[in-house]
């Protein structure tokens, strides 16, 4: 998507296309000769996943949207219809449920990924934060679509999170009746959150659009957190990366092909399959996995606002990642002191996710806590202390040289990565 | 020496880090431990339609229908249960004829006519399957409590077994989805026994059962299998099962467990049938795709480094 193209077309009408619309020179460029490291491991392939993610959960959720009734007193047993009479609607259904779970195992591999190899870090800090953009959109969308079933922890979990904003000063209340259309959550609310559920993955799309393009600026970070410096160090995106991305999401659609046959009810909450009822509160009101870790930070902070700050504040602090970190070696394999506090960090999040599950009561919110202060301890004063400490090891010189060794060949230390601690400025 | 001594700091850091994430995790378990000793924790049982290959056994859901038509549906309604269902592939596939005559046995309110008034017409195959009562406060002013609606009760409760189980009942081989009517056969089954000694008396109108959690093992509904067996275990009516089929207590919270989980999933046949095909298709397709890629990528080890 950047430099001019070099794609002649073969056909006499391709080349008359080609001086109109240029359509095809942009795809050869970016996806056909564009030139990503050959050090790839298997976990950059999941973005390529991603995006096919997004792809089927809006045929799914087109499809899906033909039968459904946004009708709080239709809703529910619109979604039975599906089920039941639909010809194989029971596959639309759990495609599309299953598949937003799959987005977001997906989606944290991804973003974990970023954080242990570097990915934020200069010149990709916009890529980055387009990014984190992406992902607020994906929560919003999974939230609202969550409430369409209209069970009782759609109904229940729309509550408790749009009670979250009454929590705001002054105008909470306001704000709140504003998002539900009435004095509590109901027909008009659910009728929203269809018409949202069915925008936003078109902004999702757009933003990705954008996320793709600024990733083809600079190419693809790499394990090894070196920039490509000649063409040894690159494979051209087809058949290379192409061959590699098919197989593994080739992979990955073996392990969601499971759960949407064998599993299906797994990841779907059973208080769910209850029509919605406004007088009877579920013992246990619990979002799904994918939101836990931060209903566990929301519910371990005494003070409703403050814990609000918190929950958004968890996920705000991504986008100064690569302000955050003053490490100047992008990938944690030669920063020894990272890995160790990467690994908590893994830890502590899954750990947040447990405890989200459980009663917020006793040890749990003791618990809690104690994840929640690891939480942004890392953020806020381990990853920019760590650039000035930690003594990273070596790096070597090249991508070339980290595929095929150097050799018997010494390292040889790029400009940019020094052996000594990188003291800022 | 100030680098090792920074290094000194940060590994103590990290230490003080670790010990903290390890007391969150014992406080954890501490909570864990208080739990009710009186609770029957539901066994997971032998299902016909659980595994990969699952199917319902057509001679159980036949005999859990006439346990749901002659007991439970007394009370319960299955709003989701269609008339039709009963006939349908991967079902107690009744016959036509027999769906046909079994709706036309009900009275189902249709209309209004040419003049504007609700009128009452034998049912047919395409009607639901009708409840005993007009509405929800009905069903609650005569029974006390409103009944769960059954069409999704199998998938409504479940076991949980905490974890580790609950990694591993996602795995092949360890599959298991059928902790809705694992649940409904403890509670038929396991529950009603006598509260232990010391329990606070269970007041009027409710009944003891030690499979229900959160309500000090109070249930509304007495014990459903007594509509149909003597106190001494002996079935009241011996041709109640009309297949030659063994009639006990057990027997009969089987048959109407599975057939709630087919009320609750009744394209569960078709489902793990063209599941296993998809999968079949993935797995070969995932296969080709490595050698593809192996085939492709092959050769470029041996070229020289760029340095």
């Amino acid at each position: 998507m950047s430099g001019p193209s070099t794609y002649v077309p073969q056909s006499a009408l391709g080349r008359w296309f080609e001086k109109r619309l240029p359509i095809m020179g942009l795809v050869h460029s970016s996806f056909v000769v564009f030139p990503n490291p050959r050090n790839l491991n298997y976990f950059w392939t999941f973005g390529g996943i991603l995006s096919f993610m997004l792809v089927a959960q809006i045929i799914t959720g087109v499809t899906l949207a033909m039968h459904y009734v946004p009708d709080a007193k239709l809703a529910f047993d619109s979604v039975e219809h599906i089920m039941r009479d639909v010809n194989f609607g029971w596959l639309l259904r759990y495609s599309h449920a299953i598949g937003a779970t799959m987005f977001f195992l997906a989606v944290y591999i991804h973003m974990l990924r970023g954080l242990y190899y570097g990915s934020y870090k200069e010149p990709r800090e916009v890529l980055w934060i387009l990014g984190v953009i992406i992902f607020l959109l994906m929560m919003a969308t999974a939230f609202m679509g969550y409430v369409l079933p209209w069970g009782q922890m759609s109904f229940w979990g729309a509550t408790v999170i749009t009670n979250l904003f009454s929590a705001i000063p002054l105008v909470g209340s306001t704000i709140t009746t504003w998002l539900w259309g009435g004095y509590s959550v109901g027909g008009p609310t659910l009728n929203r959150f269809f018409a949202l559920h069915y925008l936003l993955p078109f902004m999702i799309a757009g933003v990705v659009v954008l996320h793709v393009w600024a990733l083809h600026v600079p190419g693809s970070n790499n394990p090894a957190g070196v920039e490509p410096q000649t063409e040894k160090d690159t494979l051209p995106f087809h058949p290379y990366f192409t061959a590699k991305d098919a197989f593994a999401l080739s992979c990955f659609l073996v392990f969601f092909a499971w759960f949407v046959f064998f599993v299906p009810d797994y990841f779907l909450n059973p208080a769910n399959v209850i029509e919605a009822n406004p007088l009877v509160t579920p013992q246990h009101i619990v979002p799904e996995w994918y939101f836990l870790p931060y209903y566990a930070i929301l519910r371990a902070v005494p003070n409703k606002l403050i814990g609000v700050i918190a929950m958004f504040a968890s996920i705000g602090l991504f986008a100064f990642l690569p302000w955050l970190d003053t490490s100047k070696i992008r990938s944690g394999k030669y920063r020894p002191l990272f890995r160790i506090f990467f690994w908590a960090f893994v830890a502590c999040v899954i750990g947040l996710g447990y405890l989200g599950s459980m009663p917020p009561e006793g040890g749990y919110i003791i618990a809690s806590r104690i994840l929640l202060s690891y939480y942004f301890i890392f953020f806020i004063l381990i990853l920019p202390m760590l650039g000035l400490f930690e003594t990273p090891s070596k790096v070597p010189a090249s991508i070339a040289e980290a595929v095929l060794g150097s050799g018997g060949a010494a390292y040889v230390q790029p400009k940019n990565a020094a052996a000594e601690p990188n003291t800022k400025g | 020496m100030l680098k090792t001594k920074k290094v000194a700091f940060m590994r103590k850091f990290s230490s003080l880090a670790a010990a903290s994430l390890l007391t969150g995790l014992l406080a954890v378990s501490a909570v864990h431990a208080a739990e009710s000793a009186d609770t029957v924790i539901p066994e997971h049982q032998q299902w016909s339609f659980a595994g990969v290959y699952g199917h319902y056994d057509k001679g159980q859901l036949q005999r859990g229908f006439k346990v749901f038509k002659e007991v439970c549906s007394q009370c319960h309604q299955a709003s989701q249960l269609v008339f039709r269902n009963l006939d349908e592939e991967g079902g107690p596939e009744f016959s036509k004829a027999q769906v046909a005559a079994l709706a036309a046995t009900f009275q189902v309110q249709d209309g209004p006519n040419d003049a504007g008034d609700m009128f009452k017409r034998p049912g047919r195959p395409s009607d639901n399957y009708p409840w005993n009562f007009a509405n929800e406060n009905a069903a609650k002013a005569a029974l006390g409590a409103l009944p769960p609606d059954m069409s999704e009760l199998a998938k409504a409760r479940t076991v949980e077994y905490g974890f580790p189980w609950f990694l591993i009942e996602a795995l092949p081989f360890f599959v298991n989805e059928e902790q809705g009517p694992d649940y409904i056969y403890a509670l038929l089954t396991k529950g009603y026994v006598d509260p232990p000694k010391g329990a606070e008396p269970v007041p009027n109108g409710f009944y003891y059962n030690a499979v229900i959690q959160g309500t000090q093992h109070r249930i509304k509904m007495p014990n459903p299998l007594a509509a149909l067996f003597n106190a001494d275990g002996s079935p009241q009516d011996p041709k109640f099962y009309t297949d030659g089929t063994v009639m006990t207590q057990d027997q009969v919270a089987r048959d109407v467990s599975a057939f709630l989980m087919w009320a609750a999933e009744p394209k569960l046949e078709e489902r793990k049938k063209f599941g296993f095909r998809v999968m079949t298709f993935l797995v070969v397709l995932a296969g080709l795709l490595y050698f593809v890629k192996k085939k492709v990528w092959a050769g470029l080890k041996d070229e020289s480094p760029a340095v």
